[in-house]
């Protein structure tokens, strides 16, 4: 279809228009891309003056630590075959090995086995291969690009960065999975009611929802600090510090979160026809059987979507985890402040950046993965306003 | 639905809220008027140290912790008025350098400083993100079908990403031997240090604040001139509009409902404003209120956190949201009227 002439855009607006998209990509995504390349390098390559010199890495090179072409070339490979069987291969055998009704199932399975093998082909496999094949070619087993996991290896290994991963991990899924629990059967309710009290309800998550988080904080501190002392005459010996506790901290978090899950699932659900659960009704079904035979199989899309907003509160809270968690049950992001404090030599500089790639990291395929789940959750919530 | 069902179905949610929303801030209202002290004993000590014919002795008074029978430090909570609220808002001082029209004095008490950042900062940020998601948005959907889903990738990944770890790879281009400082120096050929002054860091955390909210705007906007009615745009061309008048005319009033809608959020978030201050360590040069609670929480460095001075930064922050709350809530009710909600 051509465009009629009146519609035809000049073209000075096209390449004004052209141009500042590629600007807003650039800058979108230079700071991420460029802490990425820094956390590979050795510090004087990261922090060099000559851009070359820190995508290129010749310090690091020098160090021995680098990737000849062979390498580059059988990353690009890797990558590419592990996207074919991600996209096309994986989701072919799941459909063949399984019946419907155990698809679910499937998928986990079938999940976890890719990623074990992509984590064996990468991690051992290919290393060794290559180790081997790399001194055999010489000009092109030549490391041309500056490259090295020390910093990874500081990190995760010696500075224990795995316990803060693993605190983060179960203090992420914990939010998740209660708050949506809670939330959907708590948005449902306020979807389907119509009454005066529903409406308040959700006036009061409204006002709930602005609330800054270092007020509700300031409310939680001390009673959690003295919680031993004042629930002994109740629990005796058994009466928690709240302070430090990953499951106190969970509970904060749901409840934090709540007002904007059940906006956001009531919104979700107003959106499936009332007729589904009314047929269900007429059928015999209570409002708790209508919810779990006829609402509950289609509401996972919406759920998902609101999912992955909690899971994003939880893993990126700063204020409440910092506060709340003492040092042995930090999680990841607050555990970073402590890398750029002390950051006296390049050395804990580069450390640290190493450590906010690996919190960003699980973020980046969360966005490959849903991207259209996030951009729905984005407008639904703003239609509905 | 009948009422036990519905509270069946919202009971759990609504005791979370209540028990972990409700309740703190009911607490947070009682310890802004109260204090909690360690009970001070004053005793008189005798030292005695060995000397030549005689001890030295020297009798003098310490004041110490009162301990229990249990070795605990005793504590006692007063109630002691608007004493805390005092404390942190310093009206004496803050008068007497507005009567002498001297602005450095009034911005060297910190709530006035945290409190001159947050207004300006959100007031700043608001057209600009609201600007720039525009652009984003009309420029996107001027592009080809084909790169728009890769656009909208690279365009979430600033607002996908923790805000802290976003302010530091920020920081990490623009600190001492950052490559944007390394290219700074270079262009305009001087000395450049980003983070030894005050505006320049506030520059920084605009610009964060700016890259990290835009996408959300984007997104938005983008999903709403999907909906924009060709009729009208047609009809505005056969009556010779131009392009711009298009867009004022038609697709900017199309938009408005949305405009107001991603103001309202920005300005909730923006009121908020925390992680630049951890993530940029602007302490010394640049404050926001919420930073101001956060720091009177931290333990100091005997291990004591001024929680009442907290509660009452925290109450005077929450004036500050319900002002800004109160259009939303309007409208809401509004909605709620006319049947929409």
């Amino acid at each position: 279809m051509s465009t009629p002439k009146a519609l035809q855009q000049p073209w000075a607006l096209r390449i004004g228009s052209a141009g500042f998209l590629i600007l807003w990509c650039l800058i979108a995504a230079f700071p991420l891309f460029w802490i990425m390349v820094m956390s590979f390098k050795s510090p004087v390559d990261a922090f060099a003056n000559n851009p070359l010199d820190v995508i290129l890495g010749p310090q690091t090179r020098a160090e021995g630590k680098g990737l000849s072409i062979l390498d580059l070339m059988a990353i690009a490979a890797t990558f590419w075959g592990l996207w074919r069987v991600a996209v096309g291969t994986l989701p072919r055998a799941i459909e063949a090995y399984t019946t419907t009704s155990q698809r679910w199932w499937g998928w986990v399975v079938g999940v976890l086995l890719y990623a074990v093998a992509a984590v064996l082909w990468v991690a051992l496999l290919l290393p060794a291969i290559l180790g081997v094949i790399n001194p055999w070619l010489g000009m092109l087993g030549e490391p041309v690009i500056g490259l090295s996991l020390e910093h990874y290896y500081a990190v995760w290994v010696e500075n224990a960065f795995y316990h803060n991963f693993l605190n983060s991990l179960w203090v992420t899924a914990g939010v998740v999975c209660i708050s949506l629990t809670v939330g959907t059967l708590a948005g449902y309710g306020l979807a389907r009611s119509g009454s005066q009290l529903a409406f308040w309800l959700l006036v009061v998550a409204l006002v709930f929802r602005a609330l800054p988080h270092s007020v509700l904080v300031t409310g939680y501190l001390p009673v959690f600090i003295n919680s031993a002392e004042w629930l002994e005459p109740y629990l005796g010996d058994l009466a928690p510090t709240l302070y430090g506790q990953p499951w106190a901290v969970i509970a904060v978090l749901v409840s934090i979160n709540q007002p904007f899950t059940i906006w956001m699932l009531r919104s979700f659900f107003q959106n499936i026809p009332t007729e589904l659960d009314e047929a269900a009704r007429v059928d015999g079904c209570s409002h708790f059987q209508a919810f779990r035979r006829v609402i509950m199989p289609v509401m996972w899309p919406g759920v998902i979507t609101t999912g992955l907003f909690s899971f994003l509160l939880a893993y990126n809270d700063y204020l409440v985890t910092a506060l709340l968690l003492d040092a042995q049950n930090q999680t990841m992001v607050p555990a970073i402040a402590g890398y750029f404090n002390r950051e006296t030599t390049t050395t804990d500089q580069v450390e640290a950046i190493a450590a906010a790639v690996s919190i960003t990291a699980p973020l980046f395929l969360l966005v490959m993965v849903f991207q259209k789940q996030i951009v729905s959750g984005l407008t639904a919530g703003a239609v509905k306003g | 639905m009948k009422f036990r069902t519905f509270a069946c179905f919202v009971g759990p949610s609504l005791l979370l809220m209540m028990l972990f929303i409700a309740a703190p801030l009911l607490s947070v209202l009682w310890q802004s008027f109260h204090v909690t002290r360690n009970v001070m004993v004053v005793e008189q000590v005798e030292t005695c140290t060995p000397g030549f014919l005689t001890q030295t002795c020297v009798t003098e008074e310490r004041t110490r912790p009162k301990l229990d029978d249990e070795g605990r430090v005793v504590t006692e909570t007063e109630f002691v008025g608007w004493q805390s609220y005092t404390n942190v808002l310093e009206p004496e001082r803050a008068w007497q350098a507005i009567s002498q029209g001297s602005w450095t004095a009034l911005m060297s008490i910190d709530f006035w400083k945290a409190l001159r950042f947050t207004l300006t900062f959100t007031l700043i940020t608001l057209p600009l993100v609201i600007l720039t998601g525009l652009l984003i948005a009309l420029v996107v959907n001027n592009a080809i079908k084909a790169i728009r889903g890769p656009v909208i990738f690279v365009s979430l990944l600033p607002f996908i990403i923790t805000p802290v770890i976003g302010v530091l790879s920020i920081r990490w281009l623009f600190i001492g031997d950052g490559i944007m400082t390394a290219f700074l120096e270079w262009w305009l050929a001087r000395d450049i240090a980003m983070f030894a002054q005050g505006w320049t860091i506030e520059l920084l955390m605009l610009f964060y604040r700016v890259w990290h909210v835009a996408p959300f705007a984007f997104v938005i906007f983008y999903a709403a001139l999907q909906t924009v009615n060709q009729d009208t745009l047609e009809s505005a061309i056969i009556d010779g509009a131009s392009r711009f008048e298009r867009l004022r005319y038609v697709i900017i009033p199309h938009l408005m409902p949305l405009i107001v809608f991603v103001a309202m959020i920005h300005l909730m978030d923006c009121y908020r404003v925390f992680e630049e201050i951890i993530g940029f360590s602007s302490e010394a040069h640049v404050i926001s209120l919420q930073w101001l609670t956060f720091d009177f929480l931290t333990p100091d460095d005997s291990g004591n956190r001024a929680i009442s001075r907290a509660a009452a930064s925290s109450m005077l922050t929450m004036v500050g949201v319900v002002c800004l709350l109160v259009p939303l809530l309007k409208k809401t009710w509004r909605d709620h009227k006319g049947g929409k909600l």
